[in-house]
């Protein structure tokens, strides 16, 4: 293994919120919340627009302070944004890079760049800027960019909802087979009922402002998991009902 | 097929013409000033004719004084432009970051960059007297408030989440002023670099026609007190040239690999 390298979660990835609350301006988006997720549990937050949950990441992340409870994590976080997180005056090679400095062995350094670059199946772009790939390409090198070295927690903030509905779902595919590769703890915030049942070990309802937990629901199918397959479109159908937007008699097509 | 290669044909004449259209103009504008002073309507000392300038192009270039203009009004650009970039370009960096020192130093900035550099002409005569200083001095003054209020307002543009990358990865203030700041706000800074220095080369003419005792302004002025009309339009065209020389190379720095992002939205 590389010097910094942790391409498993071999320490750490656990997230511990404790009490946690959160105010803008007066207005309450957390509300003591807690929440204990373990290492490479892949978490998928789920919740009406504006209920905290892009907060509750910016928290894990230590990018907000939250102003009540505590947090408690073990290993390095980094973020998958819904969309222009990688830095445009910089290539695909340079951008994932980023994410390689606890490698201090340049060889071993550029080696490992060599193996992202071949598990996101864009060798051939090491040198182009972000401006010219794909929307879809953009997100795979974020990705990368995140699993690189060291890191232990994947914040992940609607990663994929900018992209049309074939990449979407062929990246959620590949997401699943990347962890597989490099397992990670995920906190994956989502509105796609589809893709938090295709991706979820765990799903959280989340509430409306302030958030609370409505529901933890463990999902316990083997992955990578087809979209029709029965089994997904139960859990689908589950987490509407939990939703409060579909009854138990209700077919899911509605 | 055919009608790929009517296009292929079509797009290299519309190539064609883009090139040649600016010399189109060019001769077209030179045809009818050389009608306009054959037409007898100005007497030839208010209008110089197109030959007339010619001469006198041969002329100052034979005396190597139009040569020794140039290189004292390119210095003088040179010098007062790069102090006030190095010291524009990092203060307005600092404001863009910092709210409490923006908040304090912004309306003396504003206030400055709405002075013509024209009105500090006295002071810079009896503060450095005559020569380079004075001109170095106007120039400076011209562009370090606009360059630095153009880089402070170019800091506010950076979106939220290149920040909020950078601490994902720890970076350090240095690192997030070298790597993030910097290269975020490159494009619009080149921008904001080629209009100062617009702004730079319009003041050296006037700066030198009163501080000077040589350089292109200082020739202009020289050709007016002579009525030699024909040297001064010599000196303007010169000028001209030279500045657009100049910003085709400013221009150069957008074609770099790693700013291109900020012109291809």
């Amino acid at each position: 293994m590389f010097d910094g390298d942790m391409k498993n979660n071999v320490n750490g990835g656990g997230i511990e919120l404790n009490n946690v609350s959160h105010s803008y301006d007066g207005l309450t988006v957390l509300k003591n919340l807690s929440l204990n997720i373990k290492p490479d549990e892949f978490i998928v937050l789920v919740g009406p627009t504006g209920c905290g949950k892009s907060t509750l990441l910016n928290i894990i992340s230590s990018y907000l302070k939250p102003q009540e409870g505590s947090l408690k994590t073990n290993g390095a976080i980094r973020t998958v944004f819904q969309k222009d997180g990688l830095f445009p005056w910089l290539t695909v090679a340079e951008n994932i890079s980023m994410g390689l400095q606890s490698i201090r062995i340049p060889g071993h350094r550029e080696k490992e760049l060599k193996e992202l670059l071949s598990i996101i199946q864009m060798e051939q772009f090491r040198d182009h800027y972000p401006n010219q790939l794909s929307g879809g390409m953009r997100q795979k090198v974020e990705l990368a960019r995140a699993l690189a070295g060291d890191s232990n927690i994947l914040l992940m903030d609607e990663p994929f909802s900018s992209l049309d509905y074939q990449t979407r779902l062929r990246l959620r595919k590949e997401l699943v087979l990347l962890l597989g590769k490099r397992r990670r703890t995920v906190v994956f915030v989502t509105h796609d009922i589809g893709e938090a049942a295709q991706l979820a070990d765990r799903l959280l309802v989340l509430s409306d402002r302030p958030a609370r937990i409505c529901d933890d629901l463990y999902i316990d199918i083997e992955k990578p998991r087809d979209i029709t397959d029965p089994r997904v479109t139960e859990v689908m159908r589950n987490i509407l009902i939990r939703m409060g937007l579909q009854t138990k008699d209700q077919p899911i097509i509605a | 097929m055919n009608e790929l290669k009517q296009r292929v044909v079509k797009s290299e004449e519309r190539s064609y013409l883009t090139f040649i259209s600016p010399f189109v103009v060019i001769i077209t504008g030179v045809l009818l000033w050389h009608l306009i002073t054959l037409s007898g309507i100005f007497p030839s000392y208010s209008l110089p004719s197109p030959l007339a300038v010619l001469q006198s192009f041969k002329e100052e270039f034979a005396g190597g004084r139009l040569f020794t203009d140039i290189i004292a009004s390119l210095w003088r650009v040179v010098v007062g432009f790069t102090i006030s970039s190095a010291l524009a370009i990092p203060i307005g960096l600092w404001l863009g970051k910092n709210a409490l020192p923006r908040k304090a130093l912004l309306p003396v900035i504003n206030f400055f960059r709405f002075l013509s550099p024209l009105a500090w002409i006295p002071f810079a005569i009896l503060w450095f007297q005559i020569g380079d200083k004075p001109a170095i001095f106007l120039i400076f003054l011209a562009t370090f408030f606009p360059l630095a209020v153009a880089t402070m307002s170019a800091v506010f543009t950076i979106p939220t989440i290149y920040f909020r990358v950078a601490h994902d990865y720890h970076y350090n203030k240095i690192q997030m002023l070298t790597r993030v700041v910097l290269p975020a706000v490159l494009p619009q800074l080149i921008t904001a670099l080629r209009v100062n220095y617009g702004i730079a080369w319009v003041v050296i003419v006037a700066a030198e026609m009163v501080g000077c005792q040589d350089g292109l302004g200082y020739g202009i002025w020289e050709a007016r007190n002579g009525l030699r009309l024909d040297a001064a339009v010599c000196y303007m065209i010169i000028i001209g040239l030279l500045g657009m020389i100049i910003d085709r190379l400013l221009f150069r720095l957008t074609r770099l690999s790693n700013v291109r992002w900020g012109y291809e939205k």
